[in-house]
């Protein structure tokens, strides 16, 4: 059986583009619902790349990888919400903005 | 016996230790007891060392009672070298000294309450164990510490009366002007050790004509030479003398005319070997003595405060002795010395008891027929003059003939020179007695008059010192000569020697014609523009306050004065801080607490670091 392979450029591009919508939204958005979203996507775009490379070489350096981002995405989300909770519970909203005391 | 001399320093120190820590607490009686009898006892075991010491054949003898420190090949010991020269001063020291504080015992010479007679004792013992150290010390470390420890008490006896912040600034300013010298003569010792690796006298000046690796015997010898005249008040160093006699009178007689302005003389007679090394020193040091001394006999030939005549008699006849040290009359020098110190002290002390009698006048214009008044002054005066002057047999006549006479050998020049400063001594000496004791009374004494009105206290060291006077030199030079190398060229008895006996009789005639019998009228001189330009100048002492003041005092205080809120240095820091702040503001603009902006500030910061490293690769 033919396996169907993706060429690496096309992972690698589609990977750089979600990595950019990522960063993009983290830098303009201010909800931190959505901040927190992007931050996903960016992490999962260097997953996504990672997968890309190691099936390329077939090494299972890149799935071992892959499994790491997981579990620091994991742990990222669980930080996140409870800040986005906390966020919530202090200002009534979810706006960045609201909590910009901390200046110079 | 010998071995016990290190216990001639100890009497004096645990005088001064005792009166110190009870300051104020012993009744006058008691503090006096004990200020005089520590150094009575230092002169009891000084002669007899002395005694065993020529008992013995006079070898030196050193004892050292432990290492001082010891730092690498460097281990200088608290312990005493005594030869002739180091006998002579302890006498000078402690027999003149005890006598001093004798005298000092009796109120009217101090005249104080109870704590400033105990204060007063204990600076003067602690001078006196200073300058034995000093003159007793094997190696330089020690003799630098009695050197600075004899300064000190000469900065704390000169303000003694603090209250009056003339005296402050008199005992300011001879710390200060001796700090130069003494400076120069720090810089000499590290000299001395950097290239023979030891401060000890005798082995140092063995080893000196070896080879130097730094510096040379010239450089050395005129570094020390620097701490003598800062010491001993000679040229360019001699303006902080006469504003030492801001001090009590029995304090200027015992440092600033019997032993600490010597020190300076001691120092280079010790360190002799290397003046020999480097004959342009030894030129210097007569050079040195003979300007000054006719400087100074030329200033106190028109002064009118009697202490301060008696200083400027001082720093001249320390010229002679530097005189005789530059021409290798190193025995003569000492013998000066030595005889110096009973005359001039006797001075002094005379001088005190008129100067109490009299109010605390000071001016010799204001007093004048106070021979019948005041008979044990008279006498002191009288005798002491004829010393300094060196009347034919007395002390000073046996120990300055000497130096005049070698002086002659090495240079004509030097021997006028020293001639011209006798005959002006003999006139300032003799013009001091005649108007102060002779003619009529210008101000009336406060004391009983007559021989009773003298305490026994007083009177006796008086006596003693006069007898000293006259009779010291009557057994020749003190037995130095085997510390010192052989003189050379004999002394002929000739013209010369009759000249320089019978100058100083001529001036003193000369003195006698002029402020007594008033035949010879010098008014007329005196009056002249050209007359009172000189007594004017003479008068300041050759403008030397004038000069000093102009070229570093005021260029000193204007800086200071400038830099009053010391802006040449704070400038530095507070730049430092300003700059510091400037930047703290600039960076905090960036803290806008945005979360935002932080994110595309370290995707920007990204961005660029990729950028550059790819740049690079």
């Amino acid at each position: 059986m033919e396996a169907v392979s993706v060429p690496l450029e096309h992972g690698l591009v589609l990977a750089a583009l979600l990595f950019s919508l990522g960063l993009i939204g983290v830098m303009v958005r201010r909800n931190l619902l959505f901040i927190l979203m992007s931050l996903e996507i960016m992490l999962n775009s260097t997953a996504l790349a990672f997968i890309m490379v190691g099936a390329r070489w077939a090494k299972p350096d890149g799935q071992v990888m892959f499994m790491l981002i997981l579990t620091v995405a994991a742990a990222e989300v669980a930080v996140g919400l409870g800040l986005l909770l906390q966020l919530h519970h202090r200002f009534r909203s979810l706006d960045t903005n609201a909590a910009s005391h901390l200046r110079g | 016996m010998l071995d016990l001399v290190w216990l001639v320093p100890i009497f004096p120190l645990a005088g001064f230790l005792i009166l110190f820590t009870t300051i104020g607490k012993l009744p006058q009686p008691i503090a006096a007891a004990v200020g005089a009898g520590s150094v009575g006892l230092a002169a009891v075991v000084a002669f007899s060392a002395g005694y065993v010491f020529l008992a013995d054949g006079m070898s030196p003898l050193t004892v050292t009672l432990y290492t001082w420190m010891n730092v690498g090949d460097f281990s200088p010991g608290l312990s005493f070298y005594v030869d002739g020269l180091t006998l002579i001063m302890m006498f000078v020291i402690t027999g003149v000294g005890f006598l001093i504080h004798v005298y000092s015992t009796t109120n009217r010479a101090v005249f104080i309450d109870d704590e400033h007679h105990s204060r007063f004792f204990a600076y003067m013992n602690l001078f006196v164990c200073a300058m034995l150290l000093l003159v007793m010390g094997d190696n330089l470390l020690l003799l630098y510490m009695g050197w600075e420890g004899v300064g000190l008490c000469s900065y704390l006896l000169i303000g003694f009366w603090h209250d009056d912040p003339a005296n402050g600034a008199a005992a300011r300013k001879a710390f200060v002007v001796t700090r130069i010298g003494d400076t120069a003569m720090a810089l000499g010792l590290f000299l001395l050790f950097l290239n023979f690796r030891t401060l000890e006298i005798q082995p140092l000046m063995a080893k000196a004509s070896g080879t130097w690796v730094l510096g040379s015997p010239t450089l050395a010898a005129f570094l020390i030479l620097g701490g003598a005249v800062g010491k001993s008040a000679q040229l360019p160093l001699q303006t902080w003398l006469p504003d030492a006699m801001a001090g009590p009178t029995p304090v200027s007689a015992l440092i600033h005319a019997a032993t600490m302005v010597t020190a300076g003389v001691y120092l280079i007679a010790r360190t002799h070997e290397l003046f020999l090394l480097a004959p342009v020193a030894q030129t210097a040091v007569a050079l040195v003595g003979v300007i000054t001394l006719l400087m100074a006999a030329c200033t106190a030939l028109v002064q009118t405060d009697i202490k301060r005549i008696l200083a400027f008699s001082t720093i001249s006849q320390i010229g002679y002795m530097f005189l005789a040290l530059g021409v290798s009359a190193w025995s003569s020098g000492i013998f000066h010395l030595m005889t110096h110190a009973f005359f001039k002290a006797l001075l002094f002390l005379g001088a005190g008891a008129v100067i109490f009698s009299l109010h605390h006048e000071h001016n010799i214009l204001k007093m004048g027929g106070l021979r019948k008044r005041l008979p044990v002054a008279f006498w002191s005066f009288l005798i002491g003059s004829a010393a300094l002057a060196a009347f034919p047999f007395t002390s000073g006549f046996y120990s300055k003939e000497p130096i005049l006479m070698q002086a002659f050998e090495v240079s004509p020049w030097l021997w006028a020179g020293g001639l011209l400063g006798a005959f002006i001594t003999a006139i300032y000496s003799f013009r001091l007695v005649f108007i102060v004791f002779f003619g009529e009374m210008r101000t009336e004494p406060i004391e009983p008059t007559g021989l009773s009105g003298t305490p026994w206290a007083m009177a006796i060291p008086l006596l003693i010192l006069c007898v000293l006077a006259i009779t010291g030199g009557w057994w020749g030079e003190p037995q130095v000569a085997a510390v010192f190398p052989e003189v050379s060229g004999e002394h002929h008895a000739g013209a010369t020697a009759y000249i320089t006996s019978g100058v100083p009789l001529v001036g003193i005639v000369l003195a006698y014609l002029i402020f007594l019998d008033g035949r010879l009228k010098v008014t007329a001189l005196t009056e002249s523009s050209l007359g009172k330009v000189l007594h004017d100048f003479w008068f300041s002492h050759w403008a030397m306050d004038w000069l000093y003041n102009a070229l570093f005092v005021s260029p000193f205080k204007w800086v200071t004065a400038f830099n009053k809120k010391d802006i040449l240095v704070d400038s530095i820091y507070d730049g430092t801080a300003a700059t510091a702040a400037y930047v703290h503001t600039l960076l905090s603009q960036t803290q806008t607490g945005v979360l935002r902006f932080y994110a595309a500030s370290m995707a920007l910061g990204l961005v660029v670091l990729v950028a550059v490293v790819l740049g690079l690769t």
